[in-house]
């Protein structure tokens, strides 16, 4: 098997690449999305118009972007200080139900008399439920070594299975005709909307205001350097002192209470109640946003929009289109196929290979 | 007693699908690559396997075109991770994620259909012996091909030259490389094995095991079967006790239920996503024995131009 190019490391990782990739990766996926559009039998031009356009053409369609985007973005954002540290947390949907069962349940106790000052509290319980869920990955990954990739994983599956059996049972609504889901929460404990007419509430300010403190965390702070060299270099991070445990406690509770955040934001903002399925995967697609958004917390920003698209895209494939809104899960791994592909050539270059130096 | 051979029996079948993928894993992680990709390539395989089944009829073609789905996907991680050195555990990854969107888009249609019977199974005569017989000889003919197979890997590996080649490349492809071995190819064959296998599985799932169609069905057994290959240290010997005791586990929860223990399904069913993460804590404790077993190159990029 001898290709007739071959892949050369670059002597430096070309830094125009490294943002031009995902801009190349969101092109592609576009055009692989058309040529799904086409072979579905549709026109795909029109199809890539109901998929990125419209969503794009009113006030409202921006409004549901950013809606949707929050979520991802918080989300994202934790991932970012994780994957940076070489701590593989790939549970945020866990973390993100942990904390909407947190959160939720303090918004269930609402009354229509009860003070503003309990959107906060369900904010905060949130955070400490999204934390404490995570730690017990960063427990086990600490004291036992354990593989966090496969722990934060596994723990997904059973914070879904929380759920269903809380809503089943003491959550669920004693007047919801059986179905399982909590009551709907009062008015007061519900995030409020910052543009009228719109469902848009104030999670987005809040994430972006958490994307551009986890940049100055990053950027400015001693934790932020100690993160960065434990998963670049971890033996020179070991050899500056700086313990990777704390590094690790760090990134996993962070990224935990943001995630916990998210799913409270969504609990009490725009589905206004508990229900078993209270993210389409927002936790695993954050994922996929880190990664465009170049592990930078402020690339998350625009990446989270971007996949945000995809979700509204996929929901109006389904009504305009008559095509299954899974449609935006494909679209989400071809995107992170196209960007680890394009990444590539951010450290190597193709070579002929007749040009290439012989092995020595 | 027929409680217990009916406990046998449904641990052998549950056994199964973990078997067959674990083992596919045992022998692409021996070459030196970690797909975290199992889960995305089980549910399209289970999804294609099924449609197969309901549009042909044919079980053999539906495990057929699981086993050829599970190994394409396979070859496109191959592709990116070996061809173009991507991220090993960000590709595996993006696998899964596509693999699940790739199979609720495809399965869309299917959901709530269901599929024509097929024959008895087990091996005739031995099937109707008393207690021995439902317990392990009235089993689809995979369940028992699944455990050929585990001795076929075994023997692979650890009496065979090409074993001996794909553990040397595993160990150092440098070394692999240095003595003229195709370091890609010999990994490219590993993955679409494992592929395969993983496959195998998935279609097994949807056709055997359930046999329904749901999105999401395959419901972590790929990040288990992960596990499973940890917790194995890497022998095909001690992935078919492991796949069985998860069997059981899984099992057991519907035995429980059967003898009118009452436990929320919801609480039943984190079992095995529970007693994963507790054999992980436990094999981990001791991070000299894992590096003992584990294939050294295990997750590293491997350039022949570098």
């Amino acid at each position: 098997m001898r290709w007739p190019l071959a892949l050369v490391p670059r002597a430096q990782p070309s830094l125009p690449l490294t943002w031009l990739s995902p801009v190349a990766a969101a092109v592609l996926t576009l055009l692989a999305g058309a040529l799904l559009f086409f072979l579905m039998g549709k026109d795909p031009v029109q199809g890539l118009r109901v998929f990125v356009v419209e969503p794009l053409a009113t006030q409202r369609g921006w409004s549901e972007l950013a809606l949707k985007a929050t979520p991802l973005m918080l989300c994202a954002v934790g991932l970012t200080l994780c994957f940076r540290a070489n701590v593989w947390n790939i549970g945020a949907e866990g973390q993100l139900i942990a904390g909407a069962i947190a959160g939720g349940s303090i918004a269930l106790l609402a009354t229509s008399r009860t003070s503003p000052a309990i959107l906060p509290l369900i904010l905060f319980c949130a955070a400490l439920g999204g934390a404490g869920w995570a730690a017990i990955t960063a427990w086990l990954r600490d004291r036992f070594n354990a593989n966090e990739i496969l722990v934060s994983l596994m723990l997904v599956y059973v914070a879904q299975l929380l759920l269903s059996w809380l809503v089943h049972g003491v959550l669920r609504d004693p007047q919801g005709f059986g179905f399982p889901q909590s009551k709907l929460f009062e008015s007061t404990a519900r995030m409020p909307v910052i543009l009228a007419g719109t469902r848009l509430t104030i999670g987005f300010p809040v994430a972006l205001a958490t994307a551009a403190l986890a940049w100055w965390v990053l950027a400015r702070s001693l934790i932020g350097f100690q993160l960065k060299v434990a998963g670049l270099a971890p033996r020179a991070a070991r050899y500056a002192g700086f313990s990777s445990r704390r590094v690790l406690w760090f990134v996993l509770l962070l990224s935990g209470a943001l995630a916990g955040v998210a799913g409270a934001l969504e609990a009490t903002g725009p589905v206004g109640q508990l229900t078993p399925s209270i993210s389409p995967g927002y936790g695993f697609a954050a994922i996929i946003v880190a990664f465009v958004g170049r592990l930078h917390p402020l690339g998350a920003i625009a990446a989270s929009l971007l996949m945000a698209l995809f979700y509204i895209g996929g929901e109006l494939a389904q009504s305009r289109l008559g095509l299954p809104s899974a449609l935006t899960g494909v679209y989400q791994g071809l995107l992170l196929f196209f960007l680890l592909t394009c990444d590539t050539f951010i450290a190597y270059r193709l070579q002929w290979r007749r040009n290439v130096p012989a092995r020595a | 007693m027929d409680s217990l051979a009916a406990l046998v029996a449904t641990t052998m079948n549950a056994g199964t699908p973990l078997l067959l993928a674990a083992l596919g894993i045992v022998v692409s992680e021996r070459s030196g690559v970690v797909n975290l990709g199992i889960e995305g390539m089980m549910l399209v395989a289970a999804v294609l396997g099924f449609s197969v089944v309901h549009w042909t009829g044919s079980y053999q073609l539906g495990f057929l075109a699981g086993a050829a789905a599970g190994a394409l996907l396979a070859t496109l991680f191959g592709a990116l991770t070996l061809g173009l050195l991507t991220n090993q555990f960000a590709t595996g990854l993006a696998l899964t994620l596509f693999g699940a969107g790739l199979s609720a888009f495809l399965g869309q249609p299917l959901q709530g259909v269901t599929l024509r019977p097929r024959g008895p199974d087990g091996i005739p005569g031995l099937a109707d012996l008393p207690l021995v017989g439902p317990a392990f000889f009235a089993h689809h003919w995979l369940v028992y091909a699944a455990l050929a197979l585990a001795g076929v890997v075994a023997w692979f590996l650890f009496r065979s030259r090409g074993g001996l080649v794909l553990r040397a490349v595993g160990e150092s492809p440098e070394s692999a490389h240095a003595l003229g071995y195709g370091v890609r190819r010999i990994r490219f064959a590993a993955l679409a094995f494992g592929g395969a296998c993983a496959g195998l599985a998935g279609a097994y799932l949807s056709t055997v095991y359930t046999p329904l169609w749901s999105e999401g069905m395959v419901a972590g057994r790929g990040w288990i079967a992960l596990a499973l290959v940890t917790f194995a240290t890497w022998r095909p010997g001690r992935v078919l006790f492991g796949a069985y005791l998860f069997g059981g586990v899984t099992m057991l929860q519907f035995h429980l239920q059967g003898r009118g223990i009452e436990v929320p399904t919801q609480l039943l069913a984190m079992t095995p996503y529970l007693a994963t993460i507790l054999v992980l804590a436990l094999i981990s404790r001791n991070p000299r024995w894992i590096r003992l077993n584990m294939p050294a190159s295990l997750g590293k990029p491997f350039n022949p131009n570098a």
